[in-house]
């Protein structure tokens, strides 16, 4: 005798098997509504869809409402989350320590335009291969909404206190400071931030990503420059974006002079659709003057602005070994005693 | 090169027959950036490869060119390379100081002067050795714009006449000291030193009584810096991440050690670095970068002075916290602020030891030869991986800067030491892991590393409140477990560091504490009170904090002991006040100096004595 069982549909997975619970973190602490928690589910959905070992990622955070965000994704990463603006400086050592794992941090605009702004810096000109998440709200929320470097002038606090100070652009500071991926996106505009990580996650260098991501408690009313009221009437897309991964065989067509075509480090592409008129993200000149003419009328653009393949990582300036300098053998690093007696007959 | 040709030896005694045979110390007056600091390494160099134990001191100003530099060789056959305060020979090439420092010698002393500066007419109790310097210079130096930089060789020459210091070693330091790639720069020089000797030997009557005489007590020895020393330990530590902000006097230890990795941890068949090197934009990021890579499993360090101390107090802070390892070398130098940059101090004992806000403490690690600075360099990142806390390597000015004669170092027999590092296959059988959980009791968990290829690999690593799991916490209980932990893994330290050396000496009823460069005053100043006073003298040198049982021993067994530090507050007998009982506090009295110079032995003794009652 035999019985039939309907077999359990078989699990979604990813092209290396996994599902996306794989993806997930621990469950959020932030305020309902932040957009934090937003740019969480997107950098869930898009290292899952891209196929990435969780595994193989580290994840790094300064202090702040954003910095506690990394708990919230990738459980099976490990996770950093170090002091208040100099997640750079960690990140880039334990990068260098294994240049195979796959950095991502996630910091705000707090702990990188005011007291990270050094490190920040620095990080951009080493173009140390890792995605740099900006969750930018203009306002400390942990320490209950004091205005932050990227506030903009006259925006309005909750208490009414008025902005009397010009904001940082952090992607143009980023422009400026060779960083070799530059975009801006919205917390709220899933397509293209999902689009933007994957191709972060493509990129070869640095990616900077600033993403205007509103705190629902303390800058969200009438007033603010970074509310999500702000934003459906003030963001312009420079375009609409299509990543199209390495692994798709999905046959890469490109319709003459709509499209342009960014083939990424490991062959994924990322296409890029003209809206309203042509703009060229390979063009350092025409992102800055992009960011400038948007800032004229009050307006927010998102998308890509700016990326550059050809330019060599940090491990590649340094010319380090291929193999994770953390665990190379014994035989590798210390030198043999011929070495020792060299040296010593030098100093004879 | 011109062949060696020089005046066959003088038989160098002076008029009343009296001598002083490799018992003396020279001081060199000089302007700095005038090239003095190779005709001062050439002089002492020169006396060290005649087999007489020497130590040279650089007392150089915090600027680039036309400041006073003085350089002080002592050559010791007794085999003390502590400084000397009184100077026997000065060689006295700065006009701005030249009379200050005439003024200050002993009677008795000798003085090699440029002649205008008519020193001789200040003192009638000194040996005066006049000598027309640019008269000299102008034939062996056509080019009148290298002529400021080879002058000084012709003392050199001078002083080789006066002290019987072999022509043939002055030429084999020099040439050692230009390398083969300045052949030309070296022969000009040597045409300086011939050309000062000559002038000596026709011109100058021999009348002070200091000499040298070949000895045999410097065979196998070498010369080196402690900085250099510290570079090559870590070096055959295996690390792997370097970072830096240069900062005086630590500089020449991460430049030095970039010239080693370079040319010994090359891949010769990749030409790829088995290392990274990352000049950071100031110390925070190079010890940011040091716990990066430290939690990510390289063998990471840094090296700075007192002011980046100060600057890296929060990360160090998250890094005995967060329990990450990493080596920091301090080349300690004066304080407070920006202090006296180019002096010497033991000023950042007290600051290190609890640096970071909070309930931390670090272990230090006190080198006080340039053989330990290449011994516990190593043993500071075996230690660092093995108890997961960043650790410190205190050094000084004065050792990290300074020539220092020194045995050949020895090649490290014991293979690294990773600590509790978790495998994926360790993974595999185990499970899983909770990172902070005392398993073996030591207050040590096991820590993987990020990559490791298996899904119960990971761990959230925070600053903040964290549990057994490493998950977020605020409870009391929590807390309390953890930090109590620490601290039971700080106690399992005392018996892990590198132990003090102990010289117990049965008759003394006074016995010295002291680490690191004070050693050398406190070793010969056992002697002096022995020889002057005959007051015998036990002696604990310290070479790691925290403290252990030996020291507690060591004051039980002596009536009074003599704590030394190289600095106003007596930061070493406070950290000793802070954990002695009552009874053994009441046993310790404080030697302090803090001018700024190497620690002499005089002043150590001078001290002694006066409490004492003698």
């Amino acid at each position: 005798m035999s019985t039939t069982t309907t077999p359990p549909p078989p699990k979604k997975v990813n092209h290396i098997g996994l599902d996306v619970i794989s993806y997930k973190g621990g469950k959020t602490t932030l305020c309902a509504g932040c957009g934090h928690n937003a740019i969480s589910e997107r950098i869930i959905e898009a290292f899952y869809e891209m196929g990435v070992q969780p595994w193989n990622v580290a994840k790094f955070s300064g202090i702040g409402c954003s910095s506690k965000s990394p708990a919230y994704f990738l459980s099976l990463s490990h996770g950093f989350n170090s002091v208040h603006g100099r997640m750079p400086s960690v990140a880039t050592g334990a990068m260098l320590a294994n240049r195979t794992i796959m950095g991502i941090g996630v910091t705000g605009d707090g702990d990188t335009a005011s007291i990270g702004l050094g490190q920040f810096m620095h990080l951009l000109r080493r173009n140390l291969p890792m995605i740099y998440v900006i969750e930018d709200n203009g306002v400390y929320g942990l320490t209950k909404g004091q205005f932050s470097a990227t506030a903009d002038l006259g925006s309005k606090l909750k208490t009414g206190l008025i902005n009397d100070l010009p904001p940082f652009d952090c992607c143009a500071l980023a422009l400026q400071w060779g960083a070799t991926f530059v975009a801006r996106s919205f917390s709220g505009d899933k397509r293209q931030l999902s689009a933007i990580l994957k191709a972060a996650i493509a990129h070869n260098g640095l990616s900077l990503i600033d993403v205007i991501s509103p705190c629902t408690t303390f800058n969200d009313h009438e007033g603010s420059t970074k509310s999500y009221s702000f934003m459906k009437d003030h963001d312009e897309p420079l375009h609409a974006l299509d990543f199209v991964p390495y692994f798709d065989d999905i046959s890469v067509e490109i319709p003459d002079g709509e499209v342009r075509d960014v083939e990424m480090h490991d062959g994924s592409h990322l296409r890029i659709k003209k809206l309203g008129h042509d703009y060229d993200p390979t063009s350092k000149f025409s992102a800055l003057a992009a960011l400038e003419d948007a800032g004229k009328k009050g307006e927010v653009i998102t998308g890509v602005l700016y990326v550059d393949t050809s330019k060599p990582n940090f491990f590649e300036m340094l010319q380090m070994d291929d193999a994770p300098l953390a665990t190379l053998p014994e035989s590798k690093t210390r030198p043999p005693k011929a070495v020792l007696d060299q040296a010593m007959e030098e100093l004879r | 090169m011109s062949t060696i040709e020089v005046s066959p030896a003088l038989p160098r005694i002076d008029e009343s027959g009296h001598s002083v045979v490799n018992d003396f110390s020279i001081q060199v007056a000089t302007v700095n950036g005038s090239g003095s600091q190779t005709a001062n390494s050439v002089l002492m160099r020169s006396i060290f490869q005649m087999g007489i134990p020497v130590s040279g001191k650089n007392m150089f100003p915090s600027n680039i060119q036309g400041l006073p530099t003085w350089f002080t060789i002592r050559a010791s056959k007794h085999g003390y390379i502590g400084r000397k305060k009184e100077i026997d020979f000065l060689v006295a090439m700065n006009p701005e100081t030249a009379r200050e420092d005439v003024m200050n010698l002993e009677s008795g002393a000798a003085v090699v002067y440029d002649e205008p500066l008519k020193l001789n007419a200040l003192r009638s109790d000194l040996h005066f050795y006049p000598a027309p310097f640019d008269k000299l210079v102008a034939p062996v130096c056509p080019e009148p714009k290298l002529r400021k930089l080879v002058r000084n060789m012709i003392y050199d020459g001078i002083v080789a006449y006066l002290l019987g210091i072999e022509m043939p070693e002055i030429h084999k330091a020099l040439t050692k000291q230009f390398g083969p790639k300045k052949a030309k720069a070296a022969e000009m020089n040597w045409g300086a030193c011939q050309a000062g000797y000559e002038f000596a030997a026709q011109n100058l009557r021999k009348s002070d009584p200091c000499r040298v005489e070949r000895m045999n007590r410097t065979a196998g020895k070498i010369i080196i810096d402690g900085n250099a020393a510290c570079a090559l330990g870590s070096m055959f530590a295996g690390v792997t991440v370097v970072t830096w902000y240069p900062i005086t006097p630590s500089s020449s230890l991460v430049e030095s050690l970039i010239g080693y990795l370079k040319r010994f941890r090359v891949d010769k068949t990749t030409g790829k670095a088995t290392y990274a090197v990352v000049q950071a934009e100031d110390e925070l990021s190079a010890v940011g970068m040091v716990l990066g890579a430290g939690w990510a499993g390289a063998r990471s360090m840094t090296a700075t002075a007192g002011p980046g101390i100060s600057l890296m107090a929060e990360f160090v802070g998250l890094g005995y916290y967060a329990e990450i390892p990493g080596v920091i070398f301090d080349v300690q130098r004066v304080g407070p602020s920006t202090g006296l940059p180019t002096r010497t101090m033991q000023g950042d004992l007290l600051s290190t030891a609890l640096l970071s806000h909070g309930d931390t403490k670090h272990p230090m690690f006190f080198p006080s030869s340039p053989e330990e600075c290449f011994s516990l360099a190593i043993e500071a990142f075996d230690f660092a991986e093995q108890l997961q806390t960043p650790v410190f390597v205190m050094v000084d000015l004065d050792l990290g800067m300074n020539n220092w004669m020194a045995d050949a170092f020895e090649y490290p027999t014991k293979p690294i030491k990773r600590g509790k590092v978790l495998t994926a296959e360790d993974l595999e059988k185990l499970g899983g892991f909770a990172r902070y959980k005392d398993v073996d009791g030591d207050g040590i968990g096991y820590r993987t590393l990020p990559g490791t290829n298996h899904p119960a690999g990971a761990y959230f690593t925070r600053g903040s409140g964290h549990n057994a799991q490493a998950q977020y916490t605020e409870r009391e209980d929590d807390y309390v477990q953890n930090v109590d932990r620490l601290a039971r893994k700080f106690e399992g330290m005392r018996a892990a560091v590198p132990a003090p050396v102990v010289d117990y000496n049965d008759k003394a009823e006074i016995g010295f504490v002291a680490l690191g460069t004070s050693h050398y005053a406190v070793d010969e100043s056992r002697d002096q009170l022995r020889n002057e006073l005959g007051i015998e003298t036990s002696y604990l040198r310290l070479r790691a904090y925290p403290f252990n049982q030996e020291l507690t021993d060591f004051i039980r067994r002596h009536e009074r002991v003599y704590v030394v530090d190289q600095n106003r507050d007596g930061q070493l007998l406070a950290l000793m006040r802070l954990e002695f009982p009552p009874e053994d506090l009441a046993k310790l009295r404080s030697v302090k100096y803090y001018g700024g110079l190497p620690l002499d032995a005089r002043t150590v003794t001078d001290n002694v004595a006066k409490q004492e009652g003698r």
